[in-house]
């Protein structure tokens, strides 16, 4: 499978844009040349203080590569959103390092953090946190709007990356209208619509019935993953660790170890 | 390019606002509500404020003189008449006359009394007369000559017309002509004016009979000069905007009306900020995992606040139009039925309403802001 049979680049290309594909790569295999998108090195990170103090990350290291779908996985209070939440910018760390794209992003001012996350990483919430009194296709905007795009043409684009999730029909819609698959492709439409190099996955498919979770997690394995994107996923869902290509295994704060996932079901 | 920008933050901010048409209702409703009631009280009270200086301002005279105890124009203490040559006297008086300003029972032809408030002016220059609407003004020295004032009150003397007759104290009296003048009393009773000398003739006299002094100055910068030798005459100087503002703060400060105003006002306030701030506060927080989901997503904290007081200040500005369209449409409906209703919209009323508007939507998005800031992307994923 080539990169450019995902919907993303198809709708993208009708459009004239290249949301970050290179033409001949595989979407579901790791290119050779890849640059790591994430580096973690030594990070710590505790909450509270005296008695009360928890080490939620202990000296945490790791690369997230593009082209790959990085799982991490563990049992609640290991420390994965935590972990989660400081590689993509949201909370400052203890100690350590996070590079995103050769960037340091700790070394940045709060604006600048703001702006790199805009810019750079695409989030789905477990939640979705869509805006219901807003219509399906301004939810998905709501990025290209923050990143002072005008209006109109933030709708339009946001239209193209309904289309992608298969939700065009369901624009004028508010969300409260959609199933929770529906919600949840929206939320990922939301997530890349900025075309994003980093998307992060929070429990993806804890809402989500059985089948339906499956079919989002390969959709976004198939469709949205390129080999210019790193995906991160949280999750305790194991009937999706199929179509990881890395498993990062947290428990107490710690990583425990790194497995590689079974590549060709992805593809 | 950043403008276009800030009208796509702007129509986001608007859209979450309005398309929440239930809290934006209430928001609405509160706002509408409190600026109505601040606006009404206010209304009413310049409207009566006004009124109680009626006689002043339709007089129009630059410079008045009275006993210093005079609080207001309807409890003026006469003066002897030798103020008046005194007065006359000073530098910088271009001339002095007297007013007479009283009331009396007037006898209808039908038997019935009536009170009427009468103004004698001074008879050789008829200084501070009305606007005639029909007669003539010299007739009103014929004999028994008075002019009607055609206001809200004209009607209690059975709508008179030139030549209609009644009785002040056992004297005919005959109207020569209906006018107009720009305010109207404060107490609902019809006004007539006549001649100085006719007034004290008909009506019950004590020993002085000046009830002012009207005052032209030669120049603006006499008043001052003016004001210090009446002073010395043991009397007290006022321009018409003193002598104004010293009416209203009477009625303000010892008839308890002003603090019953503001009572009303600050209840006002108070019930507007109570809607308006509980139901913000509830947006905000119905909101408040979404807000922390855009700042997740790389919206700053400022960009935040811009969105919540571009909501507060379009929710505060069009609770504020409907509640001043509310207020004066409701003016203008009692005052077509009531010709007698006081209220008066004053620029200062809705600069004064406008800013208690402006303080229950800071308020309220102070409080909104306060937890849009504190929350925590994080959160976002703890949730």
């Amino acid at each position: 499978m080539t990169v450019d049979s995902t919907a993303e680049n198809r709708a993208a290309a009708k459009q004239g844009s290249t949301p970050g594909t290179t033409p001949g790569s595989a979407a579901g295999t790791i290119p050779p040349d890849a640059k790591d998108a994430i580096i973690a090195r030594g990070v710590n990170k505790a909450f509270g203080e005296g008695e009360a103090r928890t080490q939620a990350l202990k000296d945490v290291s790791f690369e997230g590569r593009f082209g790959e779908m990085l799982y991490i996985v563990g049992p609640s209070g290991s420390g994965k959103t935590t972990l989660l939440s400081v590689v993509s910018g949201i909370l400052r760390p203890d100690s350590g390092t996070v590079s995103v794209k050769g960037q340091q992003i700790w070394d940045m001012s709060a604006d600048g953090i703001c702006e790199f996350r805009l810019h750079t990483i695409g989030f789905v919430f477990q939640d979705y946190h869509l805006f219901p009194r807003l219509t399906t296709a301004e939810n998905v905007a709501i990025p290209l709007i923050l990143q002072q795009h005008p209006w109109d043409e933030a709708i339009s684009k946001a239209m193209r990356y309904l289309k992608v999730v298969g939700l065009e029909d369901r624009a004028d819609l508010p969300p409260v209208k959609l199933s929770g698959g529906e919600q949840q492709r929206v939320a990922i439409a939301r997530a890349i619509v900025s075309q994003p190099d980093i998307l992060i996955f929070d429990e993806p498919t804890a809402s989500l019935d059985g089948d339906t979770g499956k079919s989002i997690v390969h959709f976004v394995r198939h469709e949205i993953l390129t080999d210019k994107r790193c995906i991160v996923i949280v999750t305790h869902d194991s009937r999706i660790y199929e179509y990881a290509h890395r498993i990062l295994r947290m428990e107490d704060g710690q990583l425990k170890g790194v497995e590689d996932g079974d590549t060709s079901i992805g593809d | 390019m950043q403008l276009k920008s800030f009208t796509g933050e702007t129509l986001l901010a608007y859209k979450l606002l309005v398309n929440d048409r239930t809290k934006f209702a209430a928001l609405l409703l509160g706002i509408t509500f409190a600026v109505f009631l601040i606006l009404m009280m206010m209304s009413m009270f310049a409207g009566v404020l006004q009124r109680s200086s009626s006689t002043v301002i339709n007089i129009g005279s630059k410079v008045w003189v009275m006993d210093p105890a005079v609080t207001t124009p309807a409890n003026n203490i006469p003066m002897p008449d030798y103020v008046q040559d005194a007065v006359r006297s000073i530098a910088g008086v271009r001339y002095a006359v007297p007013l007479y300003s009283g009331a009396g029972l007037v006898k209808l032809q039908d038997g019935s009394f009536q009170a009427a408030s009468i103004l004698g002016l001074d008879d050789s220059s008829l200084f501070g007369r009305p606007k005639l609407l029909q007669g003539k003004i010299e007739d009103i020295y014929a004999e028994n000559g008075f002019i009607v004032v055609q206001d809200a009150d004209f009607e209690k003397l059975k709508n008179p017309q030139i030549g209609s007759e009644f009785e002040i104290n056992n004297n005919r009296a005959v109207i020569v002509g209906i006018a107009k003048v720009t305010i109207s009393g404060l107490f609902g009773i019809p006004t007539l004016y006549t001649t100085y000398n006719r007034a004290i003739q008909y009506l019950p006299q004590t020993q002085f009979t000046a009830s002012y002094v009207l005052v032209e100055p030669k120049s603006p910068s006499d008043v001052a000069h003016i004001k210090d030798e009446v002073r010395r005459l043991g009397y007290l100087a006022l321009t018409e905007q003193e002598f104004i503002d010293r009416t209203a703060q009477w009625y303000e400060f010892h008839t308890g009306l002003g603090m019953n105003i503001l009572i009303m006002t600050v209840v006002s306030f108070i019930v507007g900020l109570s809607i308006s701030g509980q139901t913000f506060y509830t947006f905000i927080i119905e909101n408040l995992e979404r807000f922390g989901a855009l700042k997740a997503i790389g919206a700053k904290g400022s960009e935040l606040v811009a969105m919540i007081l571009f909501q507060s200040t379009f929710t505060a500005l069009t609770g504020y139009g409907l509640g001043v369209g509310l207020c004066t449409g409701l003016i203008a409906l009692a005052k077509w039925r009531l010709p007698d209703y006081a209220a008066v919209v004053t620029f200062s009323s809705l600069g004064i309403a406008l800013v208690m508007v402006l303080i229950i939507v800071a308020i309220s998005s102070y409080i909104g802001v306060r937890r849009v800031l504190r929350i925590e992307p994080f959160d976002i994923f703890r949730s």
